[in-house]
């Protein structure tokens, strides 16, 4: 009978109360151990290469033969690449995302955005190697004619059957799209409606409200969507690693290049030994990359939210 | 007259500036329809029946991806039965237990930066750290654990979503007759809480079905079916490669056609994934109101 009183059974209840708080606890925590765990892991790997090769010798060399007799390790280039290429996508990427985030959130009548709106988010679930097996069969061609048309007469040029530099930012920036809209959307449906309607009120026009008003007031939300579009950018692997062809050149349009990434998908596979660490440190210079992009990140989220308050 | 307000000013600005949003929605739409064309032209001939229930035979010369559909399925289930509680968990610390402070700052941290690490990265550290630290070699289970810390955030972040809407009178008046924290959150938040916990795991299986660049190197490429009885717990540690990692694989033999089969089977699973999530955010909704 004491059981069932509201006295009895304190105890064994105050138990499962006191088991459930910590189980969730070490839950919360999980999070907290794989990013340190990660961490150390990426360093404790990447590091000893840089000691073994020279921190100089391989951030800044710029022979990449990791399986010559003669052995070089100079990653330059592929840091290079990754920069560059990833620069060209989000310069051509999110004026294109931010215009049709402009459409789907201000200019477009309701039925219409109602059927762009899911296309992105269908655009943003494709898996990254169906845009790389479309890249390979679609783009590559058309490169490859574009590159026979305009070094028709070199002698020099490489020819890299259209796997170049220009495929692969094109892949990337078609890939950070549904990034940039879904997030520069929500930042100027954000845009309080009342300063849209003190700019018409004053004679603007549309456009000029959108581009004057609209845009500025939702600032701190797209440069949000551009820095996680370069995330995204200098994160993506698969999509890029048949596209941007298979040899470590300066990043120059047509030439055949190496990403971080895309060296890591490529070459690990067979790397050994010294090579395999070097994969390593690329991995870790790519980990570094995305800590700075995502302290950048919440710097932005930080500086924007304290604004509101 | 010129300058009356009834004449409209006509501004070519405003007509470029126009006529650019509208292109860009365009290129936008038109490359989704395109790509969904292409992919649906070029592999709709391929998906058959012994397609989808064979492995490759180099003896009848045919393929059949039978063996990758299997593992996909192991590489979900075991990730979420991994990731769900760890996910659900640390959203109720979060918003039920946690005091506002550095921790839970750390731990909201540690989470986005977790979800902004390329899949690639988690590749190289599953590789390291469960493949070779931990001895489980390239199997599917290397391949669950990598990803349970990748779609770790995703869950854990829409069950917070989830777990914010319930309104907090739920909680004082739970709490109010009697419950204990635990009971309340057992009998009232995690069932209130469950669209947004379902669309989280959904939202999970699109991205392990997409996902290449992370198994690549702890999953492996196997892809044949497990053999009966103990097979299937053995199945667990062997290796095995997902539908992605087989059309990379075969994209990178230039096995185009095949590559395209599995393209599509990818795409309507991928559509299939879209609409759930859109049906269940509106169920979502309407229970909201």
């Amino acid at each position: 009978m004491q059981k069932n009183t509201i006295l009895g059974g304190k105890k064994a209840r105050s138990a499962v109360e006191r088991s459930a708080e910590v189980i969730f606890t070490i839950c919360a925590f999980f999070a907290v151990l794989a990013v340190f765990s990660i961490t150390i892991y990426m360093f404790v790997n990447g590091l000893p290469a840089l000691g073994q090769v020279g921190v100089l010798e391989l951030l800044f060399g710029t022979v990449w033969k990791p399986t010559a007799a003669d052995p070089s390790y100079g990653i330059l280039y592929i840091i290079l690449t990754s920069i560059v290429g990833t620069s060209l996508a989000i310069i051509l990427g999110v004026p294109i995302g931010v215009l049709t985030a402009i459409f789907l959130a201000e200019t477009a009548p309701k039925k219409v955005s109602a059927v762009i709106r899911p296309a992105v988010e269908l655009l943003a679930g494709i898996p990254s190697v169906i845009y790389g097996l479309l890249g390979i069969l679609i783009l590559c061609p058309l490169m490859y004619e574009l590159e026979q048309f305009i070094f028709k007469n070199s002698e020099t040029h490489q020819y890299t059957g259209g796997a170049n530099l220009i495929s692969a930012v094109l892949v990337l920036a078609i890939m950070i799209l549904p990034t940039v809209i879904n997030i520069s959307e929500s930042a100027l449906r954000a845009v309080p409606q009342n300063l849209r309607a003190a700019s018409l009120a004053m004679g603007a026009s549309k456009i000029q409200t959108i581009f004057k008003v609209v845009l500025p007031a939702a600032k701190s939300g797209i440069v949000t969507a551009v820095v996680l579009g370069v995330g995204r950018a200098i994160g993506e692997a698969m999509a890029i690693s048949l596209v941007s062809g298979s040899s470590v050149n300066a990043p120059l349009p047509f030439n055949s290049v190496r990403f971080l990434t895309t060296a890591i998908v490529s070459e690990m596979g067979y790397a050994a030994d010294l090579h395999r660490q070097v994969l390593f440190t690329i991995g870790l210079v790519l980990f570094v990359f995305i800590m700075v992009i995502n302290l950048v990140l919440t710097r932005i989220l930080k500086g924007g939210s304290a604004r509101e308050k | 007259m010129k300058n009356s307000i009834c004449q409209k000013k006509i501004r070519v600005s405003d007509y470029i500036l126009h006529g650019l949003i509208i292109v860009s929605a365009a290129v936008t739409t038109l490359l989704l329809v395109g790509i969904m064309c292409y992919v649906f032209v070029r592999g709709v001939g391929q998906v058959n029946w012994q397609f989808l229930t064979t492995v490759p035979s180099t003896i009848k010369g045919t393929f059949g991806i039978a063996g990758n559909i299997v593992n996909t399925l192991y590489i979900i289930v075991i990730t979420l039965l991994i990731a769900t509680p760890i996910g659900v968990g640390s959203a109720i610390y979060l918003n039920e237990y946690a005091k506002p402070g550095k921790l839970v700052r750390l731990i909201e941290f540690t989470t986005e930066t977790l979800s902004g690490i390329p899949s690639i990265l988690f590749g190289l550290f599953g590789m390291v750290f469960f493949g070779r630290t931990l001895h489980l070699d390239y199997s599917i289970l290397t391949g669950s654990l990598t990803l349970t810390l990748m779609i770790l955030p995703l869950i854990t972040r829409n069950t917070q979503e989830a777990l914010k809407t319930v309104p907090d009178s739920y909680r004082s008046g739970a709490l109010g007759i009697g419950a204990t924290k635990w009971y309340m959150i057992r009998t009232i938040l995690l069932p209130s809480a469950m669209p947004g916990i379902i669309t989280g795991i959904i939202l999970a299986i699109g991205r392990i079905v997409g996902e290449s660049a992370a198994l690549l190197f702890t999953a492996g490429s196997g892809y044949l079916l497990p053999k009966d009885g103990l097979g299937y717990l053995e199945k667990i540690m062997e290796s095995g490669g997902t539908m992605t990692i087989q059309l990379y694989l075969s994209m990178s033999k230039a096995q185009y056609d095949v590559a395209f089969g599995i393209a599509l089977v990818l795409l309507v699973i991928v559509l299939v994934i879209n609409i759930l999530t859109r049906f269940l955010s509106r169920k979502f909704d309407v229970n909201r109101i």
